[in-house]
């Protein structure tokens, strides 16, 4: 399994039936794929559709009907789609259950950083501080580190996305979890040691006296 | 009492400098045919306030491809690497609204409201320069309204009147972009005789759209 899968395959286990889930462009968009056998969720397209599916087969395009990079998606029965403001209120009014988005950089507090690198990148915001601001629960999924820098640092050297606390932290190497007490380290990833997650790691972890293997088959 | 327009005329109504609202998300709701008139009736020195600057080649990337934008107002233009490099080299005056402000800020300015209070952005650059306001404990930036000399409203289906309905997530801003302009020009992929559009499933009422651009031909 490569690392992305393994990343995916894990965040798919935080979903439960029912929830209204928004995944972010590349990595989180995997998320989907693995869902566990059962549980249905509605994901949401911040472009304005809940009920959003994988990509129609070839010639059932709709170019109406698009994700938020504008590729063509299909919809669950039972989906609706409703202008920009709507889109938003559901996702700041407290409506969207759990957002997964990738990350640039995660600190000490569980900030998150995912938007820009100034003088080199500025995409833009997008979605995702309002995502970050409004969703109940803000998973992050992304490479542990990055050409062998920490991602997961002592304090965020790029502009944050949010102030606020991020739930839950899943990459190559483990699951984190940011506390009032600081990173709780939760789970390794199969074959990886404790000591392998702290020589990537750029801040303080919490390390309990066991840390279980990531619950994932091959 | 058609509000419909020749594309030409229409667009000639758009002076250079004008301030235009354009409805659209990376392309999808973007109006093609007004972008293609504004690029050929050669536009200049424009304010764009939009959601995304889309792609080099497509929707309000042309605009941008094409200099004819003076400043953008939107959420993303990470995947025009044209805007992006406009900005840094200072061509093009960037200012990056998280896209849920953005749907506020010009929900507000069609509302009549003074602005909105929005969690986002509290404690991020984007709170530079704004004022915060508490209410019952909880901190807010104050985002402000904003208005638009033109609207470019891309829709499903018009009556002759201007009634508006809307396909799936080519939605997006065009209803809220709708109320926000002085001007409002309609591009509609079909124009139906009045009546035929119930009034249930009328998202734009007619009363907000000043002209429609006529479809195209499709028989004969």
């Amino acid at each position: 399994m490569d690392e992305k899968t393994l990343i995916a395959k894990r965040v798919a286990l935080e979903l439960r039936a029912g929830n209204l889930v928004n995944l972010g462009i590349g990595l989180p968009t995997m998320v989907a794929a693995h869902l566990p056998a059962g549980v249905n969720v509605f994901f949401q397209s911040e472009n304005g559709i809940v009920g959003m599916a994988p990509v129609p087969e070839a010639g059932a395009e709709n170019w109406d009907l698009s994700d938020a990079g504008g590729s063509p998606i299909g919809a669950v029965p039972g989906a609706a789609a409703f202008d920009s403001a709507m889109s938003f209120g559901l996702i700041r009014g407290g409506h969207l259950d759990v957002t997964v988005l990738g990350g640039l950089q995660v600190d000490e507090e569980g900030r998150l950083a995912n938007w820009m690198v100034p003088g080199r990148m500025v995409p833009g915001m997008g979605g995702a501080m309002d995502l970050v601001s409004g969703a109940k629960r803000v998973i992050v999924a992304m490479q542990h580190s990055a050409k062998g820098e920490p991602k997961i640092v002592k304090r965020c050297a790029l502009p944050l996305t949010s102030v606020r606390r991020v739930d839950l932290i899943v990459t190559d190497l483990a699951v984190i979890e940011p506390t009032e007490a600081g990173l709780v380290l939760k789970e390794t990833a199969p074959g990886v040691s404790v000591a392998d997650v702290l020589a990537v790691t750029g801040a303080e972890l919490i390390v309990p006296d066991s840390v279980p293997e990531m619950p994932i088959g091959a | 009492m058609s509000k419909v327009r020749k594309l030409e005329e229409a667009v000639a109504a758009i002076p250079d400098g004008a301030v235009l609202m354009i409805g659209g998300f990376m392309g999808v709701g973007t109006p093609p045919r007004l972008i293609a008139e504004l690029l050929r009736q050669g536009k200049r020195d424009l304010t764009v306030i939009c959601n995304d600057t889309a792609r080099p080649t497509v929707g309000i990337g042309r605009l941008v491809a094409a200099k004819a934008v003076r400043k953008v107002i939107a959420s993303h233009i990470g995947t025009n690497p044209e805007t992006q490099r406009q900005m840094i080299a200072g061509e093009t005056e960037v200012e990056l609204v998280p896209q849920g402000t953005l749907a506020e800020r010009v929900r507000a300015g069609g509302f009549g409201l003074g602005g909105i209070l929005t969690p986002t952005g509290v404690g991020t650059v984007v709170e530079e320069g704004k004022q915060r306001v508490e209410v019952d404990g909880v901190v807010y930036l104050l985002e402000k309204p904003l208005k638009a000399d033109f609207a470019l409203i891309a829709a499903k289906r018009a009556d002759y009147l201007g009634n508006l309905e809307y396909a799936l997530t080519a939605r997006n801003f065009n209803p809220l972009m709708a109320m926000a302009a002085g001007t409002v020009i309609a591009e509609a992929e079909d124009i139906v005789p009045v009546g035929v559009i119930p009034p249930d499933s009328v998202v734009t009422p007619n009363v907000l759209v000043d002209c429609l651009v006529a479809k195209e031909q499709r028989h004969g």
